[in-house]
């Protein structure tokens, strides 16, 4: 398993497609061999929990801030938006469901693991792939300190535990950000608001869902992150390479588990 | 040391805000808030189409909420559908006469259970059955009578037999007021 963590070389002249393909699944394969590597080190890194503590407030805390600017302005635009569709069939009573269902069924868990991935991912691959670059991941195993223990699994949970809560929070300013829109200035009715939306809003089927969808994602998120920056090449051009492949696998892979999800949990 | 303490503070208050945000989102914005734990008691009432009702549908009379669908099942004998309705113990003065209709709030909205106030001086108790029932109206059927009959349809169509009793009135009121309606924009037509 370690010859799979370890950097790659540099790159080799250009092959053929058959073998790029190759490379591509190689990917995904160590990809998932990493995933039951930091799964295997969970446990131990259950020793380092103050070191998964400061994760969380990096990963989490410290991007409450571009989340609630974000699931403000969303919700504020879907109650624009959906005002004018629904005035369109005389249904604008509707518009507090259909935000807070929109909300969280699809925008909150999506928006905000793509927000994530571009707050908490990059910075988590810049990181690690840093600590490869000088060395620090080969002094840890010198040290006896197991790199998977104390620098991969402690971002993987912090991803897992912050994005549910995130989203939540987006969810949150969202429907206040629709409530501003479609209350305070288009002169929707406040009771009809809310009540339409405890009306057809379920706990079990919408809320949880999302909250299910969110740790999903954050588990995809933070594997690819940890993951690019771990195999990394040890360069410059490597770290910011792995940086921008994190952005973009991750924003891919939500959007594709986030279809799969919805299929399956409907 | 200063600097440990200070990010988890934050992470704690990170943590907290996100279960409350989570505990506001699954109380205050759906079905939950609604859901009055207080004591109730259940009527029966049994339809031959409910339509799109489903369960925990709010039960309404003059429009105030007073209970809500409980249970959905098929009467196996007659192939009616059998609605349990809980209904709040504060509003325990129902009429036993009274009748359950099916109506939809709003052209295309959900539908609710409505209540027609009857005037026995007996009243409903926990486990009676409602006498008179109405039918959800299947919009369906109404777009299929009024292209058969190519014009409004006769209102005596719409009812699905067991309607309750004031709608004779209107039954004979209307189809006098209709054709004379139709007649006179028929003749404006061709006078046009």
């Amino acid at each position: 398993m370690s010859s799979v963590l370890k950097p790659k070389p540099t790159p080799e002249p250009r092959r053929s497609e058959f073998s790029m393909l190759g490379d591509s699944i190689a990917q995904v394969g160590a990809c998932a061999l990493f995933l039951l590597s930091i799964l295997a080190a969970i446990p131990k890194s259950l020793k380092h929990v103050r070191e998964t503590i400061r994760q969380i407030w990096f990963v989490g805390a410290m991007s409450l801030v571009i989340i609630m600017t974000c699931g403000l302005f969303v919700g504020m635009v879907l109650g624009l938006q959906l005002y004018y569709v629904l005035s369109i069939f005389g249904g604008t009573a509707a518009l507090g469901t259909v935000v807070s269902l929109s909300l969280y069924r699809e925008l909150g868990p999506v928006v905000t693991a793509l927000l994530f991935a571009g707050r908490a991912g990059t910075s988590i691959t810049a990181e690690i792939g840093l600590m490869r670059a000088t060395d620090q991941i080969a002094a840890m195993e010198m040290m006896a300190v197991d790199p998977m223990a104390y620098v991969a699994a402690p971002r993987f949970l912090a991803g897992v535990i912050a994005m549910p809560l995130l989203a939540c929070v987006f969810n949150m300013l969202g429907i206040f950000g629709a409530h501003l829109v479609g209350v305070s200035w288009l002169g929707l009715d406040n009771g009809t608001f809310w009540s339409n939306m405890t009306s057809s809003v379920d706990v079990w089927k919408d809320v949880i869902n999302g909250v299910w969808k969110s740790c999903a994602f954050g588990a995809v998120v933070a594997l690819i992150a940890v993951f690019q920056g771990y195999t990394t090449p040890p360069t410059s051009e490597g770290v910011a390479y792995a940086t921008t492949r994190t952005v973009v696998f991750s924003s891919i892979v939500v959007l594709a588990l986030d279809f799969v999800m919805t299929a399956f949990l409907m | 040391m200063n600097q440990r303490r200070s990010y988890q503070i934050g992470t704690g208050l990170f943590i907290l805000l996100g279960f409350a945000a989570l505990a506001y989102l699954a109380t205050q914005t759906t079905s939950v808030a609604n859901f009055q734990q207080g004591p109730s008691y259940t009527v029966k009432a049994e339809f031959t189409n409910i339509g799109q009702l489903k369960l925990r549908a709010p039960v309404k009379i003059a429009g105030v909420r007073i209970g809500s669908v409980k249970a959905i099942d098929l009467d196996q004998q007659k192939l009616q559908a059998k609605v349990q309705i809980s209904i709040d113990n504060r509003f325990n003065e129902l009429p036993d006469d009274s009748a359950a209709a099916i109506f939809t709030s709003g052209l295309l909205g959900d539908q609710y259970v409505a209540i027609q106030p009857g005037g026995s001086p007996t009243m409903l108790k926990d486990g009676d059955e409602f006498v008179l029932t109405q039918s959800s109206i299947q919009l369906e059927d109404l777009i299929g009578k009024f292209l058969v009959s190519g014009g409004p349809s006769k209102p005596g169509d719409s009812q699905n037999g067991d309607a309750k009793p004031d709608d004779d009135k209107t039954d004979t009121t209307k189809p006098a007021a209709t054709p004379p309606a139709k007649s006179d924009t028929e003749t404006k037509h061709q006078g046009a």
